[in-house]
């Protein structure tokens, strides 16, 4: 007997054959209400008019527009868009620090001679409850609201990023914190000094590399985030990126989005560098 | 008599970029605050605190009435659904581009590669919102476009993560059945997929759990879902209705994760 029969007679009969079409049938019992549920009827792209709509719309994607009058106001909006998400990420550094603060057990002056007392064990909760709420609601959400509150503008886009990125740079912080060796920090306490003296001269130095880089990565969602945020409202390339879809002008949508992947790629560039030099 | 003092351990190197580089961040953040002429008095103000008080005590309490509910569940289904078939559709579609995107050898080869890898690059450098909103021109609006987003951002990324799973696959198995003389397609699929199905689940599963959090909102530019009931409501200042859409997504959020930690202990 040669051996591509032996394989042929092998791959002839796969033993669990039963077993994977039974998953594939379940799997499409399952599948079948979400796909009506969805609405997921992807041949609606392909009839007639919806073909002309999207195919004029590709077509004026070439040339980009590129006049002087459009490239300045490009530049203007780019800016925006990373000021916005750096003034946001400084208020959400604001936030953060009194907050990671306030949830790092290591701190904590009655834990030194053994169990947290009950009332800081019960505010370090309260301060971790607070900051998943602020986490749990998307950046987009809070711009929606705020919009609301503070009307169309970057104002708005600046807040949601500081309370959105505020809750999520505590809970990490706090985390990175706890990570560090514990040593100094209990040395210090335990040599009676505070908690604010031993954040600053134990804790932090211990772990501020780590704690750099992550801000630095964060600042870099944060940018791509706040592209995103201009399409409710709150300025920035995303808000012009808005406008020219709905105008259907391709032109401008073609050189928004190139912009845009400039802007995302360049800022992976600057926050690798920054990242290297800290380490 | 008291012990000689131990000699201080030498100072730790002085950097001198690092200061510079404080400067330069300093500068940027005080630049970003000049130039946005942020509006602090509309929002810090003690007229505007009470009226932002007064707004946000118009959330509560949040609208129960059993039509309202029923609404807010189908959308939240809704929801669910379309992060569902998103995830699936770029499980499979990534599955199909990381084969040539993982490819190496000859010149057909590194072709395909560059290709595949320049497609997935695109496809993930633009976020789901904004692959909606340009979708919602050849779609129209509902949950199709907001689906298609999802499924086209997250090819992307699953793509590239299976490129490099299949890259470091051992080749081993995949020989001994080629030298049996089994052909290209079950060689992948008993050989090379079972080494990288478990990956591909894991790192499916966490896509879910990030795509629940993008469909919940990306109905805000009309792509079907609570993001657009949400947005429709807030948009007429229906702020009760509006909370209960909010609940419902942190609600939808918290239980998507708990049953992707349940599966993912279960793999």
């Amino acid at each position: 007997m040669s051996a591509a029969l032996v394989a042929s007679a092998v791959a002839a009969r796969d033993p669990a054959l039963q077993r994977r079409w039974l998953a594939l049938l379940a799997a499409a019992v399952v599948l079948w209400p979400l796909l009506v549920l969805a609405e997921f009827q992807p041949w609606t792209l392909f009839d007639a008019r919806s073909l002309r709509v999207t195919g004029r719309f590709l077509a004026q994607f070439v040339p980009p527009r590129h006049d002087a009058e459009f490239l300045a106001l490009l530049a203007c909006e780019t800016w925006r868009t990373v000021a916005i998400a750096t003034a946001g990420m400084a208020l959400a550094g604001l936030i953060a620090l009194p907050l990671a603060l306030a949830m790092t057990e290591r701190l904590s002056v009655s834990a030194v001679g053994g169990r947290m007392a009950r009332g800081p064990a019960w505010l370090r909760q309260a301060v971790r409850a607070c900051t998943v709420v602020l986490r749990s609601v998307p950046e987009l959400v809070w711009a929606l609201v705020f919009v609301r509150v503070v009307g169309l503008g970057p104002t708005a886009g600046v807040l949601a990023i500081a309370i959105a990125y505020g809750g999520m740079l505590a809970k990490v912080w706090a985390e990175i914190l706890e990570s560090a060796d514990a040593a100094p920090a209990q040395a210090l306490l335990g040599h009676g000094a505070g908690r604010l003296q031993t954040g600053l001269y134990a804790a932090l130095p211990a772990s501020a590399h780590e704690l750099a880089s992550y801000t630095v990565y964060r600042w870099e969602c944060a940018i791509r985030s706040s592209v995103v945020l201009g399409f409710v409202g709150a300025g920035g390339l995303g808000q012009q990126l808005d406008n020219a879809a709905k105008l259907f002008a391709g032109g401008e949508v073609s050189a928004i989005l190139l912009v845009f992947m400039a802007l995302v790629a360049l800022s992976d560039r600057v926050s690798a560098w920054i990242r290297r030099g800290l380490a | 008599m008291s012990p000689a003092p131990q000699p201080l351990p030498p100072r730790p190197p002085h950097s001198r970029a690092l200061p510079a580089l404080g400067l330069a961040l300093l500068a940027l953040v005080g630049a970003s605050f000049w130039s946005l002429s942020l509006r602090w008095a509309d929002f810090l103000g003690p007229q505007a605190l009470g009226q932002m008080g007064h707004f946000l005590a118009g959330f509560f309490p949040p609208e129960t009435s059993g039509p309202f509910l029923r609404k807010t569940g189908w959308a939240a289904l809704e929801t669910l659904a379309m992060s569902l078939i998103g995830t699936g559709l770029a499980a499979a579609v990534g599955l199909l581009l990381a084969l040539p995107a993982s490819l190496s050898g000859g010149a057909l080869a590194t072709l395909l590669h560059a290709a595949a890898r320049a497609v997935l690059n695109l496809l993930r450098s633009v976020p789901e919102l904004v692959w909606a909103s340009l979708l919602l021109v050849s779609a129209g609006l509902g949950p199709l476009p907001g689906t298609l987003a999802l499924a086209l951002h997250t090819t992307g990324v699953l793509g590239r993560l299976l490129a490099e799973a299949l890259e470091n696959v051992p080749p081993e198995p995949a020989q001994v059945l080629r030298s049996r003389g089994a052909g290209v397609v079950p060689v992948f699929l008993f050989a090379t997929l079972p080494q990288v199905s478990a990956q591909w689940l894991a790192y499916s599963l966490y896509r879910w759990e990030n795509n629940i959090r993008a469909a919940a909102v990306l109905g805000v530019v009309g792509a079907g879902g609570l993001g657009q009931m949400l947005s429709f409501h807030l948009g007429l200042f229906q702020m009760r209705e509006a909370c209960t859409v909010l609940l419902a997504m942190i609600g939808l959020v918290a239980l998507v994760d708990a049953l992707s930690a349940w599966l993912r202990r279960g793999a």
